[in-house]
């Protein structure tokens, strides 16, 4: 009997030679990341009385959520990290400069193929990408991590998700995974892990299946799988020395489920207020009047989306009743932007270029949405009250379609704008 | 020791279990007093020790927020049995010490208010309102040794002492 790329990580991580979904496995985590929430898990650590952490290489603590601090409460919380990283002297410490905890794990080469990646945070799913089974946990847990490098972990089942066909003119992996939210519910996957197959995801950039990953857990998805292939090898040299091993799945795995889709067929989606499966085709809403844009976070912030966003804007102006604000997932992405001239082409049009961080997505700071306003945003969430008051809207979709609607101040199919010009 | 019976709907979610605005405090009673308070208001004020939350199915669905879990613990509540949790209420859950039992026949063989015999060992719930015995699939060994110290923290801290 064969096994998915899932249950063979979680089998080596266990050092069982068989696994079975509904299991529970004792596992020995690999990477453990935390970001702004290691205050909490560094005080429960204490609680549990052992000095040391389990090992200092594989702890990652970038404070990614709320910088600069926006208050004291918050600057109290950094300041007890940066205490902790020093104290027991967590090699991998990001400060608030660096960017998104989900863009400088893969960027600083902390994820790669064949391992089990615990974070404290739920969009921890993104590294699958990669080829890793990354998944996220609770802060108490962590702490149990931290301690030990064990963690307790049911075997999923595991679900095949076949992407055929190529993508159209102005339609991106953000469009796919819309869609596919749309179609298997925002509870469609709950525990489950996903791996996803098919040409379709092999012509995707890596950046692009990061995108994929990331928002599978919008499905409660366990686990999001790529099946990692020359791409990937290719983004992890230079970034890491460390050996891998690559897992792939048997040919006579078990999937509990098997969905496929055309992606050809897919054009640009939104996904409306207030439900991630609230996905509807970008015409359907088209019209709807903007407040705010954000093209950022760990969804969207990387270089290609910030190009995909830019090349919408030239020669034209940010709508005057729209603010667009952009935040690069990294220094390295902000960087980069910046040398390519496509900061400068945001800030021109009337954009607002902030650091490097998670920014407004979770509504903590840099652009609070005020009662009756609607925002358009590339990011991954619009639970009612997600980046402001409850009585805004939250529009999920790709950066080309953000930035095409900023310009015209409403919800703007991308395609029809790109022909305008 | 008998137990009663406090049975809800389907996808109870983390915000009802505990409302955010109590997330400023770790203070048990504290917590304890506000368990459940957006869906039953009675629930805080009536619950005992030993009694068991019943419901549908994706109980302690949203957010990943651990006091979710730790406020039915502060109440007393000895198992949750569900026809299903989501994902990281599941795990919050057993970290914090409380049983959860995945079981649709349990479930649908329970009313609110029943009075029932709870036996974790065995897998045994007996509804003494109705006469009807159910079995439950028990919780693996590890998960129990959890749930018996009261918690990840202390079974931790047990296993350190012990080493
Ligand atoms: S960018 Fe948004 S979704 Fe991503 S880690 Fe930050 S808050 Fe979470």
């Amino acid at each position: 009997m064969g096994y998915t790329i899932a249950e063979k990580i979680l089998m080596r991580a266990s050092g069982s030679t068989h696994v079975e979904p509904g299991e529970i496995v004792n596992a020995r985590v690999d990477i453990a990341m935390s970001h702004d929430n290691a205050a909490l898990v560094s005080k429960i650590f204490k609680e549990i009385g052992v000095e040391n952490v389990w090992d200092s290489d594989r702890i990652i603590i970038p404070i990614d959520h709320r910088v600069p601090a926006n208050n004291i409460k918050v600057a109290e919380g950094h300041k007890k990290i940066r205490e902790f990283a020093r104290g027991q002297n967590i090699k991998h410490f990001y400060d608030v400069r660096e960017g998104v905890c989900h863009q400088i794990m893969p960027e600083f080469g902390h994820v790669m193929p064949g391992e089990l990646i615990a974070g404290t945070d739920s969009h921890t799913t993104t590294y699958g990408a990669l080829g890793a089974f990354s998944t996220g946990i609770g802060a108490t847990e962590m702490a149990a991590v931290w301690a030990t490098g064990e963690l307790w972990l049911k075997v999923p089942e595991t679900y095949k998700i076949k992407l055929t066909g190529s993508l159209k003119n102005q339609v991106f992996s953000k469009d796919i995974i819309l869609h596919i939210c749309g179609q298997l519910t925002a509870e469609g996957a709950n525990y489950k892990a996903i791996e996803y197959y098919g040409p379709a995801i092999d012509e995707l950039s890596v950046g692009a299946r990061l995108t994929i990953t990331n928002m599978s857990m919008e499905m409660g998805a366990k686990a999001a799988i790529i099946a990692p292939d020359e791409k990937v090898f290719n983004y992890l040299k230079g970034r890491t020395d460390k050996d891998y091993k690559v897992v792939t799945a048997d040919p006579d795995a078990r999937y509990a489920k098997e969905f496929e889709f055309d992606v050809s067929k897919i054009g640009p989606k939104v996904a409306c207020p207030h439900a991630v499966d609230n996905v509807k085709d970008v015409g359907e809403v088209a019209g709807t009047k903007l407040h705010q844009a954000v093209l950022g976070s760990c969804t969207n912030g990387r270089i290609e989306d910030l190009k995909a966003g830019a090349r919408m804007l030239d020669g034209n102006e940010i709508h005057k009743d729209v603010r667009l604000i952009v935040a690069p997932a990294s220094r390295q992405v902000y960087l980069e932007a910046m040398e390519e001239g496509i900061l400068q082409k945001f800030v021109k049009a009337g954009g607002m270029v902030i650091n490097p961080g998670c920014g407004p997505c979770l509504g903590a700071h840099e652009g609070i949405l005020a009662a009756g306003e609607n925002c358009i945003a590339s990011t991954n969430r619009n639970f009612q009250g997600r980046m402001g008051s409850t009585e805004a809207g939250i529009y999920l979709a790709s950066p080309a379609t953000v930035v095409a609607s900023a310009v015209k101040g409403e919800i703007t199919d991308p395609r029809r704008f790109s022909h305008e010009q | 020791m008998n137990s009663k019976v406090w049975k809800y709907g389907k996808d109870v979610n983390t915000d009802v279990i505990l409302p955010g605005r109590y997330l400023d405090s770790y203070e048990p009673d504290y917590l304890a007093s506000h368990a459940m308070e957006d869906l039953d208001k009675e629930f805080s004020k009536g619950v005992k020790p030993g009694d068991i939350v019943v419901a549908d199915s994706n109980f302690g669905c949203g957010s990943s927020r651990e006091q979710a879990a730790s406020c039915l613990r502060y109440c007393g509540v000895q198992a949750v049995v569900a026809k299903s949790f989501a994902r990281l209420f599941y795990r919050n859950a057993i970290n914090q010490g409380i049983t959860v039992i995945e079981s649709p026949e349990c479930v649908d063989a329970l009313n609110h208010g029943d009075e029932v015999d709870f036996n974790l060992p065995d897998g045994i719930i007996k509804n003494l309102t109705t006469g009807k015995e159910m079995k439950f699939r028990p919780l693996p060994e590890f998960v129990m040794e959890i749930i018996n110290s009261g918690g990840l923290v202390n079974h931790l801290k047990q296993k350190l002492q012990n080493d």
